[in-house]
């Protein structure tokens, strides 16, 4: 899977969950899930979940615990991905 | 400080219709709501048949965006769907998302009787027994707490005032509205969204169909399954459904020009402490009618000014004795006891919302001057016979309608009373 697939299918995640859709335009890897896109805080334990379902990974809680923007996300889900 | 109430906005979501026009059109007629429903045939319940809202998932995909409806169940989704239609009924918009203005004026009393089963049936237990908690994810709670209706509806429309959930059994909506009342009446709040909602889910039906108070000998034709009042019941068709009103000081409905349904002369609540007869799941006869007769002195009115009943009217072995409750509390012979209807016959019997809906159809009887055929008791149950006269098997147009009184009976021995009429200046 190329960074591109794997960045589309995070946006993809994201999306369901954001509040803030026109953050999603100039969505980045520096885009803060919680401050830009306004995603409940709640809401990143499904985050969390539905990547797993999405890339057939597992994710433990601590490392849910550390992403906190968009390429936190990319950089976790490419690591267990390989 | 006591002030005078009225209703100014009504949403429905029910097996009948989900908008008013609908719903109004299903009464005058005399629509059963009952199916036969696909889940309690898979499980091998005695009865196949409930009374469910249709479309409910595309309904309210037009009302709430993707993040929304993630943590909405059932009775999620149909209470906030007729809450907002109540909201919008009255003549006010629906706030936006992002807009921080909280209405601290108006609160939400928003009952339910069993709850939210099919999140705890469909994924809390079985994701639990799988030892695989973590995957409930964040939205378990909020579904299942008791409070997650009428929490989910303060959100929506950005209430500040009192916003809980009340639950007694079958009497909940019916007490919803009162305890709406009361708010209002003290100067509390302004306006209160009142009703009950009770989710679509065979969970939630299962034990009643252990006791064998569910309809089971109609499986083979659900429109004849729901015959409260009939000598052939033998049980009710559960129900799923939400009714929201939208109840409103007098004053602040004048000073913005609301339009007014009908106004909510009295009610009262009691229980009758599982005593002279009154059990569990059994009603105390005496505590039924002081209910009664105190729901008609909060009114200020006799029970000559009784010009229909809605009753509870389930089509359990309890009918009769309701019955003779009613007359023995207006003070009626049989010959004289008001026209008295079950909207149960129709939609059965939502439980938690129960109350509530049969308000609703309560209230647009009083504004259409008719009331709805009770029907599929055309062999009227015999103890009942001495008030055959009273039970309108077909529509009655009635255009001098005034005023309805609405009960609620429910498991626990508690019933709760209310007098609607229209509302005269």
């Amino acid at each position: 899977m190329s960074q591109q697939q794997i960045f589309e299918k995070v946006i993809a995640v994201l999306k369901r969950y954001t509040k803030n859709e026109d953050a999603l335009n100039g969505v980045s890897a520096s885009t803060n899930i919680l401050e830009d896109l306004k995603v409940n805080s709640a809401r990143l334990v499904d985050v969390i979940l539905d990547f797993e379902d999405v890339f057939n990974i597992e994710i433990a809680d601590e490392d849910a615990d550390s992403v906190n923007t968009v390429g936190d996300a990319l950089q976790l889900i490419e690591a267990r991905i390989g | 400080m006591s002030r005078r109430v009225v209703v100014t906005g009504l949403g429905v979501v029910s097996s009948i219709g989900s908008t008013m026009d609908d719903f109004t059109a299903s009464l005058r007629a005399g629509t059963s709501g009952a199916e036969v429903h696909p889940a309690m045939v898979e499980h091998r319940f005695g009865c196949h048949v409930a009374a469910v809202p249709v479309g409910v998932n595309e309904l309210a995909e037009r009302y709430f965006d993707e993040e929304m409806l993630l943590a909405m169940n059932s009775g999620h989704r149909m209470a906030s769907i007729a809450s907002v239609d109540a909201w919008t009924d009255a003549g006010f918009e629906r706030p936006a998302n992002d807009d921080d203005a909280v209405n601290w004026d108006t609160g939400a009393i928003i009952g339910t009787g069993v709850g939210g089963l099919d999140t705890t049936g469909g994924k809390i237990v079985p994701l639990t027994d799988a030892c695989k908690v973590r995957r409930i994810g964040s939205t378990g709670v909020e579904q299942v707490m008791a409070s997650g209706v009428s929490a989910r509806v303060s959100g929506i429309l950005a209430l500040g005032n009192q916003v809980t959930t009340n639950s007694s059994a079958c009497s909940t909506g019916t007490e919803a509205v009162i305890m709406g009342l009361e708010r209002i009446r003290s100067g509390r709040a302004e306006r209160m969204l009142c009703g009950g909602v009770e989710g679509e889910s065979h969970y939630s039906w299962a034990g009643f169909d252990a006791m064998r108070v569910l309809s089971r000998k109609f499986n083979d034709s659900p429109k004849l399954a729901s015959r409260p009042m009939s000598g052939s019941a033998a049980g009710f068709v559960p129900g799923a459904g939400a009714g929201i009103l939208l109840l409103e000081s007098l004053d602040s409905a004048l000073e913005r020009g609301a339009r007014i349904h009908a106004e909510v002369l009295g009610g009262d609540i009691n229980c009758g402490g599982h005593r002279m007869g009154g059990s569990m799941t059994a009603p105390n006869p005496i505590s039924v009618q002081r209910c009664i007769r105190g729901a008609l002195i909060d009114a200020g009115i006799g029970p000559e000014s009784v010009d229909a009943i809605s009753g509870h009217l389930t089509a359990t072995g309890a009918d009769p004795s309701e019955v003779r409750s009613w007359a023995a509390a207006l003070g009626c012979s049989p010959a004289d006891l008001p026209l008295i209807t079950s909207t149960k016959s129709l939609i059965g019997h939502t439980l938690g919302a129960a109350g509530a809906i049969e308000a609703i159809a309560a209230i647009t009887m009083i504004e259409e001057g008719f009331v709805h055929p009770s029907i599929n008791c055309e062999d009227v149950h015999p103890e009942i016979e001495p008030f055959r006269h009273s039970i309108p098997h077909q529509i009655r147009e009635l255009p001098e309608l005034k005023t309805i009184i609405k009960a609620g009976f429910g498991f626990g021995d508690v019933n709760a009373c209310l007098v609607l009429a229209c509302y005269q200046g």
